[in-house]
């Protein structure tokens, strides 16, 4: 008997009839793809895109050349060479990270003593030469200046977490 | 005298392009909606980037196509390899030629039309066997033997279907069909003849080569079929001969089952007439279902698609022809 029943429902195409219905309520549903260069999703504070240095208010680079971001820099990206300044304070002469051995991990960030190399919320970037993926210090900075009150505003949004 | 000739020719060349270009761009703007569909019923867009609301996208597929370089496999047979899109394109078009688009608008009224375009399709056939004999790639072998059974196979129950129509209309010329459909919805054949209409149209999604009856170019286990070795404009035309075998596929659904240019609606406003519009209509519902069907279903297993041609589409017709034949000889219904 039962056989008989399942011959019939396959007869009369009962499951396929299931499936188009359900794909045809579909057709009419909401559309979830976002149109992206005219929509953007909302971004965490914590997101870790492209680097930068910052400094502090009066102007003076944060960073002290500690060298820890280097050492704790899983893919060792980061190359750092320090030497004395005039006025006898430490500091990097070079800072450089190679973006394409960059994991995006944010230990750098982390290990930081002075607040000084960050992650910004930055994602959308691209190189248009071989070597331009490696930045260097002056690049960083001025990547820090731009957008110092957007890392200063997700730095304060994340501190109450920390 | 010999200007009457030539006049005919010409008047002829005149009425083919005039059904042809407009297929062109029914097939162009049919892989539009064909994406369009998918995307919707998978919740996503669709192209929308190529103009508003990605309309010139159709054009720049078939620029991008065009402008690209036809790769020859080596050691292929290069006239087969060459011939082999042409063959699929022009039965796929020369079927049109007796497709009644309304009341006397038919290129040629001829009386087996149902032969002819029976004919037509099953010669594209040939066309997939010499592209991929041709390709000298196994993939491409074995898609083109593959979609080569699964076309003849499927020739038959269509065949046996569109004998009920015959029986039914008594007549082998399609504007005849059409007109024995005469007088309302409920006059269509599709009533009567419900199992043959069901299968006519399965049976033609399979014999084009459509989801769930895609195996010939099954991407996951021979790339792309038959046609893995075409690139540009070969493949462009494979491509153009596909979408217009399923144009006339849900074309002769409409004429054979659906009332042609019949309209559905009774009475006698503006809509009530017989016009080309409802037989476009018509066959643009089944365009849908041909995209509904890719968005919906799996792909077939090859020997179900095999079983489900041979013992079940086939056994099903014959069984209903029978019907259909004591319904004829007993005068049943509005129908015979």
């Amino acid at each position: 008997m039962s056989k008989v029943v399942s011959y019939l429902k396959s007869l009369s195409l009962k499951e396929l009839r299931q499936g188009l219905r359900l794909t045809l309520g579909y057709f009419f549903k909401r559309k979830f793809t976002l149109r992206y260069p005219e929509e953007k999703t909302p971004k965490s504070p914590r997101f870790r895109g492209l680097h930068a240095l910052r400094r502090y208010p009066n102007g003076e680079e944060r960073c002290i050349a500690c060298k820890l971001c280097e050492a704790v820099c899983p893919a060792a990206a980061i190359t750092i060479d320090s030497d004395v300044r005039e006025d006898g304070s430490r500091r990097t002469t070079k800072y450089e990270i190679d973006l394409f051995k960059c994991i995006y991990c944010g230990f750098c960030e982390e290990s930081c003593p002075v607040d000084s190399i960050v992650e910004t919320d930055i994602h959308e970037y691209h190189f248009e030469s071989t070597g331009k993926n490696v930045i260097t210090k002056e690049q960083l900075l001025a990547i820090g200046d731009m957008y110092e009150e957007q890392i200063a505003d997700s730095k304060q949004q994340d501190a109450k977490y920390r | 005298m010999i200007w009457d000739q030539i006049w005919v020719i010409v008047w002829t060349l005149i009425k083919i392009i005039a059904i042809v270009l407009p297929l062109i761009l029914a097939v162009a703007y049919a892989t539009y909606f064909e994406r369009k569909v998918i995307g919707f019923m998978h919740a996503r867009m669709g192209p929308n980037r190529v103009g508003p609301w990605g309309l010139l996208q159709p054009f720049a597929d078939v620029f991008k196509l065009l402008t690209k370089e036809i790769i020859f496999p080596s050691n292929a047979n290069k006239f087969l390899f060459l011939i082999a899109p042409v063959i699929t394109l022009a039965t796929a078009f020369a079927a049109w030629a007796v497709v009644p688009f309304s009341d006397g608008l038919v290129l040629a009224d001829i009386n087996a039309g149902l032969v002819y375009i029976l004919a037509m399709t099953s010669l594209g056939v040939y066309g997939v066997i010499i592209a991929g004999w041709a390709s000298n790639s196994k993939y491409a072998l074995l898609g083109a033997l593959r979609s080569a059974a699964q076309i003849v196979s499927y020739e038959i129950a269509m065949g046996f279907a569109l004998v009920g129509v015959l029986i039914a209309a008594g007549s082998l010329n399609l504007t005849e069909i059409v007109e024995g459909q005469a007088g309302g919805l409920h006059h269509w054949y599709f009533i009567p003849l419900f199992p043959l209409f069901v299968i006519y149209f399965i049976s033609g999604v399979a014999e084009t080569n459509r989801a769930p009856f895609d195996v010939a170019e099954g991407e996951s286990e021979i790339v792309a079929g038959f046609h893995v070795e075409y690139a540009g404009s070969a493949f462009a035309v494979f491509f153009l001969a596909e979408y217009a075998n399923m144009i006339i596929i849900s074309a002769l659904a409409a004429i054979m089952f659906l009332g042609g240019w019949y309209s559905p609606i009774p009475g006698d406003s503006i809509f009530a007439q017989p016009s080309v519009f409802w037989f476009l209509a018509k066959a643009c519902v089944f365009m849908f279902f041909y995209f509904w069907f890719r968005a919906s279903f799996p792909r077939y297993r090859y020997d179900q698609i095999m079983r489900l041609g041979w013992k079940v589409f086939i056994p099903i017709t014959i069984v209903w022809i029978m019907v259909v034949a004591v319904m004829r000889v007993y005068h049943i219904g509005p129908w015979f």
